[in-house]
C-alpha cells in the first residue's frame, strides 16, 4: 500500500454552519471542540467519516459536525451504525449518544453491537440525568437522587456504563473526562486507531441539571487524589505525591486501592490494557467509590478480535470469489435451481 | 395384476399426520413429482406452532393439501378427495372437511386402544360404522415399512421413520406420478448417510408395489397435463420467491441487498434464502430484535444499500417508529410483513388480513408509505421487486403484505426471462445541486417523482446531516417554522399519493356483470375460483383484485361506481372496505372471516350467490 496523502485538514473544516444550540456552559462544547481538533489526525477525507446519534442534548452532535451524519430515533444509533457500517466498510462511524439514550432506552442495542464487535466508536457522554426533557433521573444517577421525577430520591440502582460495556466482552473501553482536552484526544486516538468497537464513556457536565457532577475530578485541589489516569505498562499509582497504588490482594477477586508506602513495589500492578479476560478491566471499573475516589481514565481494555464488519464482508468476499458468471447469468440459474419442467 | 385406469381432472389430496411424522416433506416431495407432470398445482400447509407437540395429540396434527388438475386452477381446494391419515388423531382433525364418498388411507399400527384413548375416541372409527360414508384403506403402514426394511442397515426407529416415503410410494402409484425427483431429493437429502438413502428408497418402492398389488386398490388414477402457457416453471412457496425477488431487485438495481431481520414465524425462511445468496452481495443480520433489524436495514439504505427487514406483525408494530424515521429521512425501504392471526402472539402458524390498517396508519404523525400486497405465492417475485421499484425510485419506505398461505403454500411458476425484469437502476447524486454550484441541497426534490437525492457517504463535497427532526424544504435544516411543516408534510403526502402505478384491471368476461368483488392480497385465489363457479352456472359477476393498497390506482373510484353493488371478502373484520367508504363513498359490503384458514371458493360463492339474487 502507499502512503497516504497528508489531506491538511484543520478543526474549522470539521464545522458545519448550523448554529450551536446547547446550554451556556454546557461540557458538550468542550468535547465538540476536543473532536473537531482532533479529527484531521485520522487523515479520513470528510465524506468517509459518519456521525450517528440517538436523541438527547448529546444526540445533536452530528449537525455540527461537517461530516456525513444522522440524528436518529431514541436508543437506536448503535443499530443503525451496524447497518451502516457492515454494509460499509470503507466508512469511519461515530456513535454518539448519552447516559439515557445508550443505556436506558438503547440498552439492547449497546450491548449487542459490543458483543458483535461492530467496528463503532461509540462516545457516550455520561452526565448523569436526562437533560433534554428537563432534568428526571438517568440509568447513572446515585441512588437516592432527588429530581423532578423522583421527589423522594430514585430508588434505582444505577449502571456502571464500563462494567455493563465489559460484561458485554467489548473489545475497547475508555473513560475520559470533557474539561481535559489533552486527555480525552488522547483516549479518542486510541479508539480510533482499534479496529472493532470502541466505547468511551465521557463524564460530562451538565450545569443546568445536574451542574458538579464531577467537579471532585475536575478541582485542582481534588483531582489528583481521586483520578488514577491508566497507562499501558506502567504501575497504577496516583494521587498528588503518587501515595496510592492499586493492588491485587491476595485470595481476592478484584484490585484494591492501598496506600503506595504500605506495599513493596512488586505488588503495584502494572496496567494492561491487552489482557485477555475482561475480569482484570472489570475489576479497574469497580474501583470508584460513591464520592468518586479511585476514578480511572484512560484505557481501561483493548484486545483484538475480529470486527463483525470483517467477518461479514469476508463471508461476501469469499462467496463471490468463486463466482465466473454475470449477476443476470447468476441469477438466471439461481431462479432456475432445483425441480424444474418445461411445457412446450 | 391389471388395474383398472381413470381419468379425472382434479384431485385433491391432504396428507396428515403427527408434527413428527414429516407429512410437509412427504407433501412437497409429492408436489413436486406432480409439477413434473405439467398439472397445475396449488399447495396448503397447515401446522402447528410447537415444533413437536405431544405425540398423537389433536393439536400435534399437521397437515399438507395438494390440489392438481389438468387445467388451470386457483386455489388448494375446499375439501380433499383423499386424505391420507397417519394415526387417530390426523382422522379426527380432518374428517369433518371430507366430503362424503372421500378415500382415506389410515396407517392402522398407530390405531391402538392408547392412541385412540389420546383424542377420545370410544372404539375404534375402523371398527365401527362412523366411516360408513367414505371409502376407508386400512394400510398398516408402519409394520409393512419396518417389514420392507427388514434387510436394511438401518435401526429399527430410522425404519418407523420411514414410513412417509411408504405413503408417499403409495399415493405416487395410485396417482401415476414419475416418482424420479423424489429418489434424487432423496439422494440429496441423505447424501451423508447412505444407508438411509437405501431405506427411504426401499420404502418408497414398497408403498409403490403394495399399491401394484394388493386388491384393496382396485382403481388408479390419471390427471393429464395441465394446458399451461409454454416455458420453463418450477413449484415455489410465497416466502421462496419474495426472496428470490428481493436478490432480482438487487441485481437489476446494482445494489447489494441488506437483509436486517429478527426470527419470526411465518416470516423467517426469507432470513434462511437470503442468507444462502451472499455470492449475489445480499447481507443478513439477524439482529438482538424487531427494532435493530428495521434500524440495520435503514443504516445501510442511508450508506447505498437497498434496505429491506422482514418480520410479522407483532414485528412491524416494534419496528414503527423506524419507518416514521425512514419516512422524514425519505430513503429506500422495503418492510416485509408475513401477516399471521394476531392480536399479540394470536395464531402464528394460521393466517389472516387484518395488518392492513397497521400498514396504512400505524405510525405517528402523519406518515405516507407506500403499500403493495402479492395476490398469490409466484406472484410474490414480482411483488418484491415492485415493492423495491417504488422504494429506489421514489426513496420512501413500501410495506409488502404477504401472509401465512401465500408464504407457506405454493404454485408452479413461469420462470421469467431475467432480461424482462424491471430495470431498477438508481443515480447517486454525485455533485452539488445548488444554483451557486457548491451547495448541496439534500431535500431539493426531482420535480417528476418529489423524491429527494440520494447522496452515500463517501461522496465528496456532499456532506450533510440529516435526522428526525422537521427539515426546512431544500437546505434540510432543522426547521420549526409552521408554514414549513405543513407543506413538508403535504408533500410527504403528496409524494406517496402521486406514485404511479397500474390501473386495476376488472374480470368481467361478458361484461354486463352488476356486481364487482373487490379483494386484496392472498384471497385472489378462493374469490377468482368462487366467480368462476358462478359464471359456469350462468351468472354475470366481476372481479378485481388490488395490489397496490397506497397509493390505490387511479382508476379504482370510477370501476367501483359502476357497478350495483361491491363486495370486499377480506380475512379480516373490514379493512379495506372501510379504507373503500372512506375514500370512495361507496357503499362496500364486507363479507368477514378470520378463522385462521383462506377463504373456500364453495363459501364465496354461496355469500356471492345470495348478493346477486339481492341485486
Amino acid at each position: 500500500m502507499s502512503e497516504p496523502v497528508a489531506l491538511k485538514l484543520t478543526a474549522k473544516d470539521f464545522k458545519s454552519d448550523q448554529e450551536v444550540r446547547w446550554c451556556p456552559g454546557c461540557g458538550d462544547y468542550a468535547i465538540l471542540a476536543a473532536i473537531q481538533q482532533f479529527m484531521p489526525e485520522l487523515n479520513i477525507p470528510r465524506e468517509r467519516i459518519v456521525f450517528v446519534s440517538g436523541i438527547g442534548c448529546s444526540s445533536r452532535f452530528p449537525y455540527y459536525m461537517n461530516t456525513y451524519g444522522m440524528h436518529s430515533i431514541h436508543g437506536r444509533a448503535p443499530a443503525i451504525a451496524t447497518g451502516l457500517s457492515a454494509s460499509r466498510p470503507d466508512l469511519s462511524v461515530w456513535v454518539v449518544t448519552g447516559d439515557g439514550d445508550a443505556l436506558s432506552i438503547g440498552g439492547n442495542h449497546l450491548i449487542h453491537a459490543l458483543r458483535r464487535n461492530v467496528n463503532l466508536k461509540i462516545l457516550l457522554f455520561n452526565n448523569r440525568i436526562y437533560g433534554l426533557t428537563k432534568g428526571q433521573y438517568s440509568p447513572t444517577s446515585e441512588v437516592g437522587k432527588v429530581t423532578k421525577s423522583t421527589p423522594a430520591g430514585s430508588a434505582d440502582a444505577p449502571f456502571n456504563p464500563l462494567s455493563l460495556a465489559l460484561g458485554a466482552e467489548a473489545t475497547f473501553v475508555g473513560r475520559t473526562i470533557d474539561s481535559d482536552r489533552k486527555h480525552l484526544q488522547s483516549v479518542l486516538r486510541a479508539a480510533a486507531e482499534h479496529q472493532g468497537s470502541a466505547f468511551v464513556e465521557i463524564y460530562q457536565n451538565c450545569n443546568i441539571f445536574n451542574d458538579g457532577a464531577f467537579e471532585q475530578l475536575k478541582e485542582p485541589a481534588t483531582r489528583d487524589d481521586f483520578l488514577i489516569r491508566l497507562e499501558h505498562g506502567q504501575p497504577i499509582t496516583f494521587g498528588k505525591d503518587g501515595q496510592f497504588c492499586v493492588v491485587h490482594p491476595p485470595g481476592g477477586f478484584g484490585l484494591e486501592v492501598r496506600e503506595t508506602a504500605s506495599v513493596s513495589p512488586g505488588e503495584i500492578v502494572v496496567h494492561d490494557a491487552t489482557v485477555a479476560d475482561p475480569a482484570y478491566a472489570f475489576a479497574l471499573s469497580r474501583l470508584p467509590g460513591l464520592d468518586l475516589r479511585n476514578t480511572p481514565i484512560g484505557v481501561f481494555r483493548s484486545v483484538d478480535r475480529p470486527s463483525y464488519d470483517s467477518v461479514v464482508q469476508g463471508q461476501l468476499a469469499e462467496a463471490k470469489a468463486k463466482v465466473t458468471e454475470t449477476p443476470e447469468q447468476q441469477l438466471a440459474g439461481l431462479l432456475a435451481s432445483g425441480d424444474t419442467w418445461t411445457i412446450r | 395384476m391389471t388395474k383398472q385406469i381413470r381419468q379425472l381432472d382434479r384431485v385433491v389430496i391432504r396428507f396428515a399426520g403427527d408434527s413428527g411424522d414429516g407429512m410437509q416433506l412427504t407433501g412437497d416431495r409429492f408436489t413436486s413429482e406432480t409439477a413434473q407432470l405439467g398439472n397445475d398445482i396449488s399447495t396448503l400447509p397447515n401446522f402447528p406452532a410447537e415444533i413437536r407437540a405431544p405425540a398423537g395429540t389433536l393439536p400435534g396434527v399437521s397437515s399438507f393439501q395438494v390440489h392438481f388438475a389438468d387445467y388451470d386452477i386457483l386455489t388448494p381446494g375446499d375439501s380433499p378427495n383423499v386424505l391420507v391419515a397417519m394415526n387417530p388423531a390426523a382422522l379426527k382433525a380432518n374428517l369433518a372437511d371430507l366430503p362424503r364418498g372421500a378415500d382415506i388411507i389410515v396407517n392402522t399400527d398407530e390405531f391402538t386402544k392408547r392412541n385412540l384413548a389420546k383424542v377420545g375416541y370410544q372404539s375404534s372409527p375402523l371398527e365401527d360404522d362412523s366411516l360408513a360414508g367414505y371409502v376407508v384403506h386400512p394400510v398398516a403402514l408402519t409394520s409393512m415399512t419396518v417389514g420392507a426394511l427388514a434387510e436394511q442397515a438401518v435401526s429399527k426407529k430410522d425404519a418407523e421413520r420411514a414410513k412417509n416415503m411408504f405413503a408417499l410410494g403409495l399415493l405416487s402409484w395410485m396417482y401415476n406420478r414419475p416418482y424420479e425427483s423424489t429418489l434424487r431429493f432423496l439422494e440429496r437429502k441423505f447424501a451423508a448417510r447412505p444407508e438411509l438413502v437405501a431405506a427411504n428408497v426401499a420404502a418408497f418402492r414398497a408403498g409403490w408395489n403394495f399399491g401394484e398389488t394388493t386388491e384393496d386398490f382396485a382403481v388408479r388414477y390419471e390427471v393429464k397435463p395441465a394446458k399451461m402457457r409454454p416455458g420453463t416453471y418450477r413449484n415455489i412457496t410465497g416466502n421462496a420467491a419474495l426472496s428470490l425477488g428481493l436478490v432480482a431487485a438487487g441485481v437489476r438495481s446494482g445494489l447489494p441487498v441488506f437483509l436486517g431481520a429478527y426470527p419470526i414465524t411465518p416470516a423467517s425462511d426469507i432470513l434462511h434464502e437470503l442468507s444462502k445468496h451472499k455470492r449475489f452481495g445480499v447481507l443478513t443480520m439477524q439482529a438482538e430484535d424487531e427494532i435493530a433489524a428495521v434500524g440495520a436495514a435503514l443504516g445501510a439504505s442511508y450508506g447505498g444499500s437497498l434496505g429491506v427487514t422482514t418480520t410479522s406483525g407483532p414485528g412491524v408494530a416494534l419496528k414503527s417508529e423506524t419507518i416514521s424515521l425512514a419516512v422524514a429521512l425519505e430513503l429506500p425501504l422495503v418492510i416485509v410483513d408475513v401477516q399471521r392471526a394476531g392480536p399479540s402472539t394470536g395464531m402464528p402458524t394460521k393466517t389472516e388480513q387484518a395488518d392492513l390498517n397497521m400498514a396504512l396508519y400505524g405510525r405517528h404523525g402523519e406518515a405516507p408509505v407506500a403499500v403493495i400486497a402479492p395476490k398469490s405465492p409466484a406472484d410474490c417475485f414480482h411483488a418484491a421487486l415492485e415493492a423495491a421499484r417504488i422504494a429506489l425510485t421514489y426513496r420512501t419506505p413500501v410495506i409488502l403484505l404477504s401472509d401465512n398461505y401465500v408464504a407457506n403454500g405454493s404454485e408452479p411458476w413461469l420462470l421469467p426471462d431475467v432480461e424482462s425484469l424491471p430495470d431498477l437502476r438508481v443515480e447517486f447524486a454525485t455533485k452539488p445541486n445548488g444554483d451557486d454550484g457548491t451547495t448541496f441541497l439534500p431535500y431539493l426534490r426531482d420535480p417528476q417523482t418529489l423524491a429527494r437525492p440520494w447522496a452515500v457517504p463517501g461522496t465528496a463535497g456532499l456532506e450533510h446531516r440529516i435526522g428526525g427532526l422537521e427539515k426546512a424544504d431544500k437546505t434540510g435544516d432543522i426547521s420549526y417554522d409552521p408554514a414549513n411543516h405543513d407543506f413538508m408534510v403535504r408533500t410527504r403526502a403528496a409524494r406517496i399519493e402521486t406514485i404511479p402505478v397500474p390501473d386495476v384491471e376488472v374480470e368481467d368476461p361478458d361484461g354486463d356483470a352488476r356486481v364487482l368483488v373487490l379483494g386484496w392480497g392472498s384471497t385472489y385465489g378462493p374469490i377468482g375460483a368462487a366467480c368462476r363457479g358462478l359464471r359456469q352456472r350462468g351468472h354475470a359477476i366481476a372481479q378485481a383484485h388490488l395490489r397496490h393498497l397506497a397509493p390505490m390506482p387511479a382508476n379504482l373510484g370510477e370501476v367501483l361506481r359502476s357497478y350495483d353493488r361491491v363486495v370486499v371478502p377480506e380475512m379480516n373484520l373490514g379493512q379495506l372496505a372501510h379504507v373503500i367508504r372512506a375514500r370512495y363513498l361507496v357503499d362496500a359490503i364486507g363479507y368477514n372471516q378470520v378463522r385462521g384458514l383462506p377463504f373456500t371458493a364453495a363459501e364465496l360463492e354461496t355469500m356471492l350467490e345470495e348478493v346477486l339474487k339481492n341485486v
